[in-house]
């Protein structure tokens, strides 16, 4: 697998995309997704909720555990993606792509995200 | 993820095979095991509608021989053995003396003076310390056969079609919870119909070195029929959703087989003494008149998937306790098994819920199993 060389990271394994407008998209990395095996139930922050950066903020289920969902970012959620709260499967699917988990108004970003190459090699995959 | 500091776990004879996969391995029992090769949930599918293939090396095999052989199973162990035919098994239990339950076991009678008792991977060492002391003053041999057999298993309705295609033996023949020793692809095996995943099914014991052998030939078999690798993660929902209980979750030492709602292991009728006579005795009367608490199956009406541990509520009370939980790929909704109060385990009891990190779920009390098989 490889990771996204637009996209930055956190060691909780969330991905961040670079902000348009201000607007950021979240979600959990493909390595996580394999980690966590086939996800049945995403609770993710709603509309209007202020996210904290490494602060839980939503949780994911799969068939053998519960996980907690970091934010990356700080900022408030502008959108939290309905097709992965119905089909769950997306993060396991399409991690990067369709199964994104919400956007957010970044107020803030921490400063110790990891490039692509930097997260790789953390994850070790 | 974390890792707790533990000796360096065992692989199974099929370890390297199971890595060339790219199963995801994880410690069970000591054992370094596949948890799956892919997506849990389609390994689980493949086994409720077509085949699987799990390695289960991590069974504790035991054979006792002798001529007292059935005597000694008959007072070790709450079943009555010696009642078992040759070519024939029974799911039973070993208990301690106060009636607590030290594992769940299959045993199989190989030959008129010949069984092979399988304990779970994590009791192995107990089942095996507990049957070399109970054997002291029979004339039989208690011997720790756990490195001489790898295990694998072919679950789901494909299954006697697979196998058939690489055996003579007459599976036809072959009855539920039944073994006879043959040759599968060349391979010498006792081929059993048995298995934990609620389908038909076979468990072949082999040597280790022909363990690969029989993998690589099962896969080709199996392939036109829809046969995959399957992990102990499909392999413990399907069990989930079959009703089947699992050592260190459904019973453990705390509770006896009629706390367990298993009572019917237990053979009273047998003649003479066996571990836990009296005890067990005092746990019947007591499950009949009284039963403290009943295993019940639950069913979500959500989606958040309850997990062993969690509280069983109603009216703000904890009335029970998760025993095990995972959302059923078969059911599609969270299902779990639990221990509940009397008074709430009725199937269809209103206002039963489940305590899921802080909020209260609602939950329907349903009678277990979850999924029968048509036969």
């Amino acid at each position: 697998m490889s990771n996204p060389q637009q996209l930055r990271y956190s060691k909780e394994h969330e991905w961040l995309s670079a902000a348009e407008d201000g607007v950021a998209t979240v979600g959990i990395t493909e390595h996580a997704a394999n980690a966590l095996g086939d996800v049945v139930y995403v609770q993710l922050p709603e509309v209007g909720d202020t996210v904290t950066a490494g602060e839980t903020c939503g949780e994911l289920e799969s068939t053998k555990s519960v996980s907690d969902l970091y934010s990356p970012v700080t900022g408030e959620v502008v959108e939290a993606n309905q097709d992965v709260v119905d089909d769950p499967a997306l993060v396991n699917s399409a991690p990067f792509e369709g199964g994104w988990l919400f956007k957010v108004r970044v107020a803030q970003e921490p400063a110790d995200l990891l490039t692509a190459d930097e997260y790789t090699e953390f994850s070790g995959s | 993820m974390s890792s707790t500091a533990s000796p360096a776990p065992r692989r199974t004879a099929l370890d390297a095979l199971h890595r060339s996969l790219g199963a995801t391995m994880t410690d069970f029992a000591g054992w370094d095991m596949p948890l799956r090769y892919g997506s849990e949930r389609d390994e689980h599918t493949a086994v409720r509608t077509k085949a699987g293939l799990f390695d289960l090396s991590h069974m504790g095999e035991i054979t006792v021989t002798g001529p007292q052989a059935a005597a000694l199973l008959d007072y070790a162990l709450v079943g009555h053995l010696s009642t078992v035919g040759v070519g024939r098994a029974r799911y039973t239990m070993i208990c301690r003396a106060d009636g607590g339950i030290l594992d769940d076991l299959i045993v199989y009678r190989l030959r008129e003076a010949e069984y092979m008792v399988v304990a779970n991977a994590s009791n192995a060492q107990v089942v095996l310390d507990a049957l070399t002391e109970r054997a002291a003053g029979f004339d039989a041999e208690v011997r720790d056969d756990r490195d001489a057999y790898a295990l694998l298993a072919v679950q789901g309705p494909e299954s006697p079609g697979i196998l058939k295609s690489l055996t003579d033996a007459d599976l036809d023949g072959l009855k539920y919870y039944a073994g006879l020793p043959g040759t599968v692809a060349g391979v010498p095996a006792l081929i059993a119909r048995t298995g934990y995943t609620g389908e038909d099914g076979f468990e072949l014991f082999v040597a280790p070195a022909d363990a690969e052998r029989l993998w690589q030939a099962l896969t080709g078999a199996g392939a036109a029929a829809g046969l995959v690798p399957c992990g102990l993660s499909c392999r413990d929902t399907l069990r989930l959703e079959a009703g089947m209980p699992l050592y260190g979750h459904e019973l453990s030492t705390s509770l006896t087989p009629f706390d367990a709602g298993l009572g019917r292991v237990v053979k009273f009728d047998k003649e003479g003494d066996f571990v836990g006579r009296e005890a067990l005795a005092e746990a019947a009367d007591r499950a009949r008149e009284k039963a403290p608490r009943v295993l019940v199956g639950l069913v979500a009406e959500g989606r958040r998937v309850p997990r062993a541990g969690y509280p069983v509520v109603a009216g703000g009370e904890v009335v029970g306790e998760v025993t095990s939980g995972a959302p059923s790929p078969t059911l599609g909704k969270p299902v779990a098994m639990a221990y509940v109060d009397a008074a709430h385990a009725a199937p269809g009891t209103p206002g039963v819920g489940v305590d899921i990190r802080g909020s209260h779920e609602p939950y329907e009390v349903v009678a277990l199993p979850f999924y029968k098989r048509r036969k």
